[in-house]
């Protein structure tokens, strides 16, 4: 797990209390989500990753799991260099 | 850490409370008594630049910081709380656009919105779903070409002169948001009278009946309705009612103060009397601390902090109920004055009791900010 999902994963963890929390485990099919959770995560993304998440991006496989979300953070500042190097 | 405004805040607060003072506040009880403000009012909002202060400035909107804006809203309520109810029901619908609105629905809709060219209104309770947002039964049908929108919206606020509906409805099991144009076929307005507080709001019930909005017209996507973008807009609601509610209270204080000083009773002010200093001596510590959590929620807000959404509750549940608290003690320092239209406790009373409810009420926040809590700890 590299730097970026640990991050993620620390956020996460205060949802899901005394569950370790895997990469690639579905956090909707653990339940628990809510739209406090779904509004808190969006800010986080946004502020701890410097991302900003558009309304293209509302789709729940973008945060479906640890690995998803740093996937989608990665696509998105790849997206940006890339914007900005062209 | 500095607990101080800037002095652009200052400046700007000086404005808002001298505007509020000479054009809003001697003439809301009348408004009051009416159930509806003026359009002129509307339009000094629309000039002075008050509507839509979060707008960005790429989209023609002042861009207001967020403690700004809280000034600007506790300043407005403290004259009048249904012109309040017009900035805060304006501005979630531009914030929720401006948060989950493609780049065409920005470019279209926030700059007549930043510049007050439009009214919005949020269309999210119904006859049968108020706190329980997630049972509407307003329905939108995929027509290939269109959404059609078919249902009952009520207690939406500013809905009788609104141009700019946004609507949440369901679509199957999932909910959905869209923007519909109040000229739009199919969309009828009633309006509600004989409402508790905020009285002047212009409250409406807005009938949706084979109504179609344009494809483009859905903010975000379907299944995020509820949870981005009325989770969205509330926010901001909330953010602007517990603003609101620290206007009411120092209102209520600022009512007292004075009353306490002219009126005499047993041969001595009111002001003497101890018990009456205990009720003084509350309402001036508590609209401190509402204040307080107040700016720490507008700090975190725009920040950009997650916990933004905990201490912007917290604020919402501390000032509405420091309000309520506060107008019922100003009515009863007031005796039979405070039970007269001649002094306006009574009409903070009622509009007090309303901020309580809108935006997540009392309880919904003694079951929520609890889940914060332990999230944290």
């Amino acid at each position: 797990m590299d730097q970026m999902q640990g991050k993620i994963k620390e956020f996460l963890s205060r949802f899901f209390k005394g569950h370790d929390l895997q990469p690639d485990e579905d956090i909707f099919a653990l339940g628990f989500v809510n739209s406090l959770l779904a509004m808190q995560l969006v800010a986080f993304v946004e502020k701890e990753f410097g991302v900003a998440v558009a309304d293209e991006d509302l789709d729940l496989d973008n945060f479906r799991s640890i690995g998803a979300i740093a996937g989608f953070v990665e696509r998105k500042t790849g997206a940006a260099a890339e914007a900005a190097s062209a | 850490m500095r607990l101080e405004l800037s002095a652009e805040q200052r400046a700007a607060r000086a404005e808002f409370r001298a505007f509020a003072a000479a054009e809003i506040a001697p003439h809301a009880g009348g408004w009051d008594r009416e159930e509806a403000i003026p359009r002129e009012i509307i339009g000094r909002l629309r000039d002075l630049g008050y509507l839509g202060s979060n707008v960005s400035p790429d989209f023609g909107g002042p861009g207001r910081d967020m403690i700004t804006y809280g000034l600007l809203t506790e300043e407005i309520a403290k004259g009048c709380s249904s012109v309040r109810s017009l900035l805060t029901v304006h501005d979630m619908v531009a914030h929720a656009v401006q948060r989950w609105g493609s780049r065409e629905q920005k470019e279209r809709y926030l700059p007549s919105l930043a510049r007050g060219e439009i009214l919005g209104a949020l269309a999210l309770s119904e006859p049968n779903a108020g706190s329980d947002a997630k049972s509407i039964e307003t329905t939108a049908a995929d027509a290939a070409d269109a959404w059609v929108l078919d249902g009952r919206k009520k207690w939406t606020t500013f809905g009788q002169i609104a141009d700019l509906f946004l609507v949440f409805a369901k679509v199957g099991e999932q909910s959905a948001a869209f923007l519909v144009e109040r000229q739009t076929p199919g969309v009828t307005v009633r309006p509600l009278r004989g409402i508790l507080g905020t009285r002047a709001s212009m409250l409406a019930e807005i009938e949706l009946q084979g109504c179609r909005v344009p494809k483009g017209n859905l903010v975000g996507r379907v299944g995020f309705g509820i949870s981005h973008v009325a989770a969205a807009a509330l926010e901001q609601g909330r953010y602007s009612i517990a603003w609101g509610s620290v206007g009411i209270a120092q209102a209520c204080l600022d009512a007292c103060r004075t009353y306490a000083a002219e009126r005499r009773q047993f041969g001595t002010p009111l002001a003497d009397h101890q018990l009456i200093r205990r009720m003084l001596t509350d309402m001036i510590v508590d609209v401190r601390a509402a204040r307080l959590l107040c700016l720490r929620a507008g700090w975190l807000r725009e920040s950009g902090d997650p916990g933004a959404f905990m201490e912007t509750m917290a604020a919402k549940y501390f000032a509405s109920r420091l309000a309520t608290r506060a107008a019922g003690d100003a009515v009863q320092l007031h005796g039979a004055n405070g039970c007269s239209d001649d002094y306006p406790v009574g009409r903070y009373l009622r509009d007090a009791k309303v901020m309580e409810i809108i935006e997540g009420s009392t309880q919904i926040q003694q079951i929520t900010l609890p889940q914060f809590e332990f999230q944290e700890f």
